[in-house]
Order: structure tokens, then C-alpha cells, then sequence
């Protein structure tokens, strides 16, 4: 059996086949552990599908405790110029859905909908006991009413906005901050790069609020400045997986090229940059994560503007006036994710690999 | 703290050779040093004037900020109260019961967070999974949705009519499921459901650890008799240590500061029956909702008080459980 399933297969290196093609003695178990794994998954993930599911339902359904989970409206039945409610009736061993033609208190007349030509069926029982008939129909037009209800283009722009001009402003100083640290030695850099790494573990209530004053009293709040001007001057986690990535990098380069005469300005814009790309590639794309989940800042610094709030901030004020309707508040949840959910599925390599860099080097 | 990175800067630079190997400079010594110090000055220089202007400044005005009577509207002219907004703050009972919401909710959540991780890491890592990189993504996926969406899916997640978790609880059989985010004694584990959300980062930096980890050693610990338990206890616990530190400094800092989940629950009114107001949201309400900039200063200073002592208590205890191969 071994030797016919490998020879079935085409060969593979050792290290994969171990990895792939696990000895047949634990073929078993590898697939109920990872059966297991699926299960939990899933549960990990179903408020996703929950929240798909609802955003497509009409209100009627979501006020509904017996509707079913999938969106869905009450069946009607056209017969001969009228229109009937449909109901799940218990006939021929099973429920069949049959639209209710003529009400009685002992029987009543039904009619089937796939077959209106067989004409009526009686039931004995009473229509009173029966439940309505669902009948699968998204109701799409919710993200239309939503889109409109919180202005989405005008909140997607501000988000957008916000992110790639802070991933601008962050790639900029991150870049020359780490390269600072990565290439060049001057007495207190230890020291400099500890207190670097130390405002990681700082609470972000400290600042807030002189930072907060000291906006005011610029005139900046109610503006994009505080959320966009602090990106200008570098951060710890950026600074500190793009300087990893620099350290990896080797110095024969750098070293060709200032024998050739490039300053170091020259050096890292032809010889650093270049090489240090999937780095800043993942800064670029935690940056673009993270403003579109900033909740805090932007609602301090934007709470009088709400022409200027991004989707998050937007999100949750439509939360607070619509709690009610569920279908439309999951539909603008989904429409507040989806492009960050893309955009990590598309570079989601890079972003695995910065948190590498950047978790793992303690 | 000299953990972090500091010192492979040294092996890297010998590695590299050259002119800096031999010359070790330092200020003053060398026009070559002093070149190369002004220049790693000048590329330094965002950071450091964002490090006094946004952190350093920020510190010390904020103690300033405590000792006035600073506020929007400034009712009373501005001027020094000496130590009257830490006497306030000492003897108001909402100041100790937020501090106990946030202590018990960080004693229940903390050890969630720091396990479920790294239990997910060695799943991930275990060679009886199939499909490993696609498993990876898709827990990871919850950790990029904006957290604001995530609060709203879950919040409905465990509704109590409608929610999957209470239809599933009737389906297996329970006829009054609980109203998990109305009930005092079930807020803090649906919190530390809706955490879950964001334990990707958590499980990359877990997974790398253990991926870190020398064969060798398990095989070793084989050849000595050790079955899975005996590995995890002797090999993979002692050699995740450092990352498991870490995940508990950057845990602890961060659930002492949590309140943005109850604030998007619950508008911030504290509900179920006070179990949500947490020590950050009265700081977030005393300088945000009230404008009262000196209190909130002197609240956000007890907090950074509080995490500092914490944190280097656990810095302090480390030594004792965090093994670090071939250091110290």
C-alpha cells in the first residue's frame, strides 16, 4: 500500500511528502483533528455569515423570531387572479407548501404552486395550527438604502484618505528613522532605541489628553491634522520591523556605493529602499489596517465634523440611531470591512511576514 | 527591556566587517565618526521631535495638567490646585469600583489571551493538520476587520432572540438561553469572545515561535522517553517563554486601557448594571464628555502608575520563567 501510493505520486522532496503525505497510519487521525479543526474554525468565523445573512434580510423577517436563519420572505401563491399565503402543510409524509385557497375550521383547500393545474387538495386540520412557507430572496436593495443612509462614498473617501495619506507620512519617517538605527553609530543610540521600543508598552491615555489640548489650541481639531501630522514623525512598530528588516540586508552594498560617492541620502534612496521593499510593503499595509480600524483618535479629534469621519466613527453613530434594524446595521458593518478583508487577502504574505519580523525579534 | 533587540545590533555590525570593526567610534574621536554620528542624528530626527512632541511633552504636561484646575470651559481662572484632583480622585468610590471592573476583567480576560494564541499556534503547527496555510489566513482574518465591525457582528452573534449562539443553545436543548450581553455574571466571557477577534497577530507571533524551535530538541526529548504532554511541558514551554512574555506585557498593557468594545456596545452608559465601566471609559468620559482635562490628567497618570508598577513586577519576575537561549 505504501510503496503503490508513493509511486502513484509524483516525487516529491522528502521534507514535503513528510508534510504532506502523512504515513497511512495516521491518515486517520490527521483527518479527524483536522475535521476538528474545520468545526472550530467555522464557529471562529460564522458571525461573518450571520452578518451576510442578515444584511439581506427585510425588516419583516429580522422582526421575526421564527423566520428562518437564511434571508428569506413569506411565500405567496397567484391562483386565478388572486393571491394566496403559502404554509407548510404535513401531507404525503412530509411538509409540502401549498398555498391556502379556502380557510375552514376542520379542512381546508389548498392549492400546490409547482402544480396549480392539479387543482385544489383538501387537508384535514386546522390552518390555524400551520406555519407560513419562507421562501429564499435576498433583499440586496438594503446596501442601497444603507449607502445612501451614511453617505458611504463620502465615508469610504474619508477613510481612504486618512489611511494612504498616514501610510505615506508613516512609510516616509519609518523608513529614515530605521535606517538611522540600522546603519549609523553615534553615542546614545542604545539608549535612544530602548525609549524607542519603551513607548510601545506606554499607555495611550497618558498623552491623549495634552496632546488633545494642544491641538485645540492650534486649531486643528475638528481637521484630519492630528489624525494625519503625528504619522509625519514615525512610530515604534514600523521603525522597529523596518530596522530588522534593514539589519538583514547586507553592508557590501551600502559600502559600494559610498566608495563610488553616494551620500547616504543616495545610499538608501538607490541601495536600501530597493532591497527593503517587502518590509515597507508590510508597513504600508498595517498602516492601511490599522487607520481603517482607528476608532478612538478619529472620534475625539472629529466628533463636531461628521462630514470628516471615517467608516468606523460613521458606523458606529449609525449603530447608536439605527439599532433596530439589524439588516441595515450589518450591512454597513460588512461594507466598513470588506476592504480591509481584500486587501489582506490579496498581500497577505507580506503582512504574516512583517508580524514576523516584528514579534518574534525580542 | 535590553532584551528587545539591542544586542544582535553589536554581532550584526562586527558580521559586517570592514573599517567599523576596528574602529569603535565614538563622539569627537574621528571626523569619519563624527560624519557618521551626525548623519544617523539627522535620519533619527522625525522620531526623536515626534517622541517630544507627541510622548515626552505629552508625559509631563499631562502631571502639570493635574495639579490645575485646566478645563473647556474654565469657569474658575486656571491656576494651580496642588494635590486637590488627586484627593478627589482618591476618595471617589467610582474611581476604586472602575479600577475593580478593569481588575476583573483583566483577570478573567489576560490568561485567555495569552492561551488561546498560542493553543491556536500549536494547532496550526501540529503535523496532523491538512491545509495548514489556508487554516492560517482564515484565523487570521478576523484580526484586519475593523474593530467596530466586528463589536456589531458579535453583538448580534449573541442576541438574545435572534443570536446564532442562543439558536444553537436551543437546538441542543437548552430552553432559556442566556442574555449574554445583559447579564452580569456573563458580560466578561462574551467580551473575551468578541477579543477573540483579534488573536491573529497573537497566533503569527506564536507560530513563528514554536516554528523557531530547534527538531533536535524534540527529538531529544523522544530519545529520553517524553511523550506530547513531557515535550510541551520541557521543551516547548521553556523555549515560547520569551514569547510569551511578550505577549503578556503588550496584554496587560493593553487590557488595563480596554474599554473601546463596551463604549461601541453600550454608548458608554456602563450596562449591564455597571460591569462595563471601566477605568479608562471614566477617564474618556471625565476629559472627552465633561472637558475636564485636568481630572482626566490625573486619572490617566493613577493608570500609567498602575501599569508601570505592574509591568515591572512582571520584568522583575521574568528572570525566574523566561529562558532565553544562549543569553544571560
Amino acid at each position: 500500500m505504501t510503496a503503490l501510493g508513493a509511486a502513484a505520486q509524483p516525487p516529491l522532496p522528502i521534507g514535503r511528502r513528510r508534510r504532506f503525505l502523512p504515513k497511512p497510519k495516521e491518515t486517520g487521525k490527521s483527518f479527524l483533528f483536522t475535521f476538528i479543526v474545520v468545526i472550530v474554525l467555522a464557529t471562529f468565523l460564522s458571525p461573518i455569515l450571520r452578518s451576510v445573512f442578515v444584511s439581506l434580510k427585510t425588516p419583516e423577517q429580522v422582526g421575526q423570531l421564527d423566520a428562518p436563519q437564511y434571508p428569506a420572505v413569506l411565500q405567496t401563491f397567484d391562483y386565478q387572479g388572486k393571491t394566496y399565503d403559502v404554509y407548510d402543510v404535513p401531507i404525503e409524509g412530509g411538509l409540502k407548501p401549498l398555498a391556502l385557497v379556502k380557510k375552514g375550521r376542520e379542512s381546508s383547500q389548498f392549492v400546490d404552486p409547482s402544480n396549480a393545474a392539479a387543482g385544489l387538495i383538501t387537508w384535514q386540520g386546522s390552518w390555524r395550527s400551520l406555519d407560513r412557507s419562507w421562501t429564499f430572496s435576498p433583499e440586496w436593495s438594503n446596501y442601497a438604502t444603507v449607502w445612501d443612509q451614511i453617505d458611504y462614498p463620502r465615508l469610504l473617501f474619508n477613510t481612504a484618505a486618512l489611511a494612504l495619506i498616514g501610510m505615506v507620512g508613516t512609510i516616509l519617517s519609518c523608513t529614515l528613522v530605521a535606517y538611522g538605527f540600522a546603519r549609523f553609530r553615534f553615542p546614545g543610540r542604545g539608549l535612544l532605541f530602548t525609549i524607542l521600543i519603551a513607548t510601545i508598552f506606554l499607555p495611550y491615555a497618558v498623552t491623549i489628553i495634552p496632546t488633545y489640548t494642544f491641538f485645540l489650541k492650534l486649531g486643528w481639531v475638528g481637521t484630519w491634522l492630528p489624525l494625519l501630522v503625528p504619522t509625519f514623525f514615525a512610530n515604534a512598530y514600523d521603525v522597529f520591523l523596518l530596522r530588522q528588516y534593514l539589519l538583514t540586508i547586507p553592508r557590501e552594498m551600502d559600502e559600494a556605493a559610498s566608495i563610488d560617492g553616494a551620500g547616504p541620502v543616495r545610499t538608501l534612496v538607490s541601495v536600501i529602499v530597493p532591497q527593503a521593499w517587502p518590509a515597507i510593503i508590510a508597513v504600508a499595509i498595517f498602516h492601511v489596517v490599522y487607520a481603517w480600524n482607528d476608532f478612538l483618535a478619529p472620534l475625539i479629534y472629529l466628533s463636531t465634523k461628521p462630514e470628516l469621519q471615517p467608516l468606523a466613527v460613521g458606523l458606529a453613530h449609525f449603530n447608536t440611531l439605527h439599532y433596530r434594524n439589524q439588516a441595515f446595521i450589518q450591512a454597513g458593518t460588512l461594507m466598513t470591512m470588506i476592504i480591509p478583508v481584500l486587501i489582506f487577502l490579496v498581500f497577505q504574505r507580506f503582512f504574516t511576514r512583517g508580524i514576523v519580523i516584528s514579534g518574534v525579534e525580542k | 527591556m535590553a532584551a528587545i533587540g539591542v544586542q544582535p545590533l553589536e554581532a550584526l555590525d562586527r558580521r559586517a566587517g570592514g573599517r567599523r570593526f576596528f574602529r569603535r567610534p565614538s563622539l569627537g574621536r574621528s571626523a569619519l565618526a563624527r560624519h557618521e554620528a551626525k548623519w544617523g542624528l539627522i535620519f533619527l530626527a522625525p522620531w526623536i521631535f515626534g517622541f517630544f512632541a507627541f510622548t515626552l511633552i505629552p508625559i509631563i504636561a499631562s502631571l502639570i495638567f493635574s495639579l490645575t484646575n485646566l478645563s473647556l470651559e474654565q469657569t474658575q481662572p486656571l491656576r494651580f490646585v496642588g494635590l486637590d484632583n488627586f484627593v478627589r480622585m482618591l476618595g471617589d468610590h467610582t474611581t476604586w469600583d472602575s479600577l475593580a471592573v478593569t481588575f476583573r476583567f483583566a483577570a478573567f480576560n489576560l490568561p485567555i489571551a495569552i492561551v488561546v494564541p498560542f493553543v491556536v499556534a500549536l494547532v496550526l503547527n501540529s503535523r496532523y493538520l491538512r491545509g495548514t496555510g489556508l487554516f492560517r489566513t482564515l484565523f487570521f482574518l478576523p484580526y484586519v476587520i475593523p474593530f467596530v465591525s466586528g463589536v456589531l457582528a458579535w453583538q448580534g452573534m449573541l442576541n438574545l432572540e435572534t443570536g446564532w449562539v442562543n439558536e444553537f443553545l436551543r437546538m441542543i436543548g437548552v430552553q432559556n438561553p442566556p442574555n449574554w450581553l445583559q447579564d452580569t455574571t456573563l458580560i466578561y466571557p462574551s467580551l473575551a469572545f468578541i477579543g477573540l477577534w483579534g488573536i491573529g497577530a497573537g497566533v503569527i507571533v506564536n507560530l513563528a515561535g514554536l516554528k523557531g524551535i530547534p527538531t533536535e530538541l524534540y527529538d531529544a526529548a523522544r530519545i529520553d522517553g517524553a511523550g506530547w504532554w513531557a515535550s510541551l511541558r520541557n521543551v516547548t514551554l521553556p523555549m515560547m517563554s520569551p514569547v510569551i512574555f511578550y505577549s503578556l506585557i503588550l496584554g496587560i498593557v493593553d487590557v488595563l486601557q480596554y474599554f473601546l468594545v463596551p463604549l461601541v456596545l453600550y454608548n458608554g452608559t456602563g450596562e449591564p448594571g455597571g460591569s462595563t465601566l471601566f477605568f479608562n471609559l471614566l477617564l474618556y468620559k471625565q476629559a472627552f464628555n465633561f472637558q475636564n482635562y485636568a481630572y482626566g490628567a490625573t486619572l490617566a497618570w493613577l493608570l500609567f502608575a498602575i501599569t508601570l508598577a505592574i509591568t515591572l513586577i512582571v520584568f522583575r519576575t521574568s528572570r525566574r520563567w523566561v529562558y532565553y537561549a544562549g543569553e544571560r
